[in-house]
């Protein structure tokens, strides 16, 4: 087949205004302050290790990628079991008015802005004490209902039904059907659903930022938020710091593109 | 009906109800007052939302946001409708540049919002000349709308072409043979076919971008005075901030109301194309 050469470097080109920025954040986080004059495009002359060792002393790297992994992990683990499960219930009984009610319940959900929430459940979840990591699991777990109970159910309906009567007359009930015949086929969704809440949680900025409230549960992106003042006299720390923070997700997707690519594309499509 | 299935559902009917539609009612309810976020209140009738379109803070903030949502959200089509397009033709390494274009979408917006703002302030100037673009009350928009693009682009490139994947390849030969020219092919045979996916990526920008908060703080909080002030980002920083809880959880309700008659009229017109096209 004829390759378009001029085309392909054309691209190439253009993919310079993801990959520049990424380079100058590495080039950056190398650098003594000395450094930093002019553009700051140019290689470190002497790569200075020694600013990550600073980030990660001054921001307690440690306790804060514990969090995010830990808030993380946590989200996404229980999202596809509890998810999963509450789409099932309402894709069998679609044609039940309670369960489809639910259905539009939930959905509904995804047109109302985080903002006229906010600051309701800052109050809510002090009270109730979850304004903590636990808290914060609960909360991404409970508003991807949304978004999941509207993919989940659009996949479990296509699955026939015959496969789950089979299982029935050799005498399994109900929660024994999903678990050992429904679940496992849902695997695609899973990926698309565990995805999406992974890339939510772990990047997202504005939920931590209202409702955590002891500086040991911070996240990644809420450190970088509450250093600011200390990274404006320090950018080589603070390019260290930043690097830090992104490099757990720019790994997970270097080794998992086309699986990250294919899973957020089943999600938006089918939306 | 086995009786399961309400105790599937049951719990999580309970938790959403508890930590989303109390919060929508609590926030309607405290919307109708002068609850100032601590202390007593008073019940003022829609006092809150009458003094809202009285209040230049409050209107500023919804012009900024829709200029920034408009242009951010017509420049992150064209550019990925664009790169997509490129993506599928005859390239060579298609599977590493789309990985390449793809990597914004997993990252953090407001840390790639602090290496942008480095950016504006050194480096951008120490090029080109000039003075930090993020520090002039009339250019200060432009910074956010290039980190949202630079952010959003990937997403939508990733939808068009799956879109551009699903038109079979004998529908271009077809319009070859007729002698359509390449521009002429893109408007009367691929763009009517990827409409829907156009939809799709017009209302998600749209709705996104009109909750802007992550670039903002990162790069202005706001400034300089109030010129980057988003409706989200009033909402946080009046509320928590300002003393004015009731006030603008008021502000928060016609906000909700905004983006859902957005995304309706967006819909309507869309879709009607999709029909006639």
């Amino acid at each position: 087949m004829r390759r378009n050469w001029w085309l392909t470097a054309l691209m190439a080109a253009g993919s310079l205004t993801v990959l520049v920025p990424l380079y100058f954040t590495v080039v950056t986080a190398l650098k003594t302050p000395e450094e930093l004059a002019g553009a700051g495009f140019d290689l470190p002359r002497n790569p200075a290790w020694g600013n990550f060792a600073e980030a990660w002393e001054l921001t307690n790297y440690p306790q804060a990628a514990l969090n995010s992994a830990l808030i993380t992990v946590g989200a996404v683990a229980l999202t596809l079991l509890t998810n999963s499960l509450v789409a099932y219930a309402i894709a069998r009984n679609f044609h039940r008015k309670l369960f489809k009610g639910l259905y539009f319940y939930f959905v509904s959900a995804l047109f109302v802005p985080f903002p006229i929430i906010m600051l309701p459940v800052v109050k809510q979840t002090s009270l109730l004490g979850l304004d903590n990591q636990a808290g914060l699991i609960l909360l991404y777990v409970v508003y991807g209902l949304a978004f999941n109970i509207f993919l989940y159910v659009g996949y479990i309906r296509s699955i026939p039904s015959s496969l789950e009567e089979a299982a029935r007359v050799d005498g399994a009930g109900t929660w024994t059907v999903f678990w050992r015949v429904i679940f496992p086929l849902l695997a695609p969704m899973n990926a698309t659903v565990g995805i999406l809440t992974f890339l939510w949680a772990w990047n997202d900025f504005l939920l931590p930022l209202v409702v955590l409230s002891s500086p040991d549960a911070q996240t990644l992106p809420l450190v970088q938020y509450v250093f600011q003042s200390q990274f404006n006299t320090n950018h080589t720390v603070a390019f260290a710091s930043y690097l830090m923070a992104l490099a757990p997700v720019l790994l997970v997707y270097v080794f998992a593109q086309r699986w990250v690519i294919s899973g957020v594309l089943r999600g938006s499509v089918k939306g | 009906m086995s009786r399961a299935y309400y105790w599937m559902v049951v719990p999580a009917f309970v938790l959403f109800f508890l930590l989303h539609t109390v919060p929508v009612l609590q926030g309607f309810y405290y919307s109708l007052t002068d609850y100032p976020g601590y202390g007593e209140h008073a019940f003022v009738g829609i006092r809150n939302y009458v003094n809202l379109f009285k209040d230049d803070r409050v209107l500023e903030a919804y012009l900024f946001t829709f200029q920034f949502a408009i242009v951010a959200t017509i420049l992150t089509n064209v550019i990925a409708l664009a790169v997509a397009v490129g993506l599928n033709a005859r390239i060579r390494f298609q599977t590493a540049l789309r990985g390449i274009y793809f990597i914004p979408n997993v990252l953090a917006i407001l840390i790639v919002g602090y290496i942008f703002n480095y950016l504006f302030a050194n480096s951008v100037p120490a090029i080109f000349g000039g003075t930090n673009l993020l520090a002039d009350p009339d250019l200060a928009w432009i910074g956010i709308v290039i980190v949202a693009v630079w952010q959003a682009v990937a997403f939508n490139i990733v939808i068009y072409l799956a879109g551009l994947q699903t038109i079979p390849e004998d529908l271009h030969e077809a319009a070859m043979i007729d002698g359509a020219g390449r521009w002429r092919r893109f408007w009367s045979v691929v763009f009517p076919l990827i409409a829907p996916f156009f939809t799709v990526n017009m209302v998600l920008s749209a709705k996104n971008f009109l909750q802007v908060f992550d670039h903002i703080v990162a790069l202005t909080n706001g400034g300089p005075g109030s010129a980057t002030t988003s409706v989200s980002l009033l909402i946080y920083t009046g509320g928590f901030q300002g003393g004015e809880y009731a006030y603008q959880t008021a502000n928060a309700i016609v906000y909700f109301v905004i983006i859902v008659l957005v995304s309706i009229f967006q819909l309507r017109i869309l879709q009607r194309r999709e029909v006639t096209m």
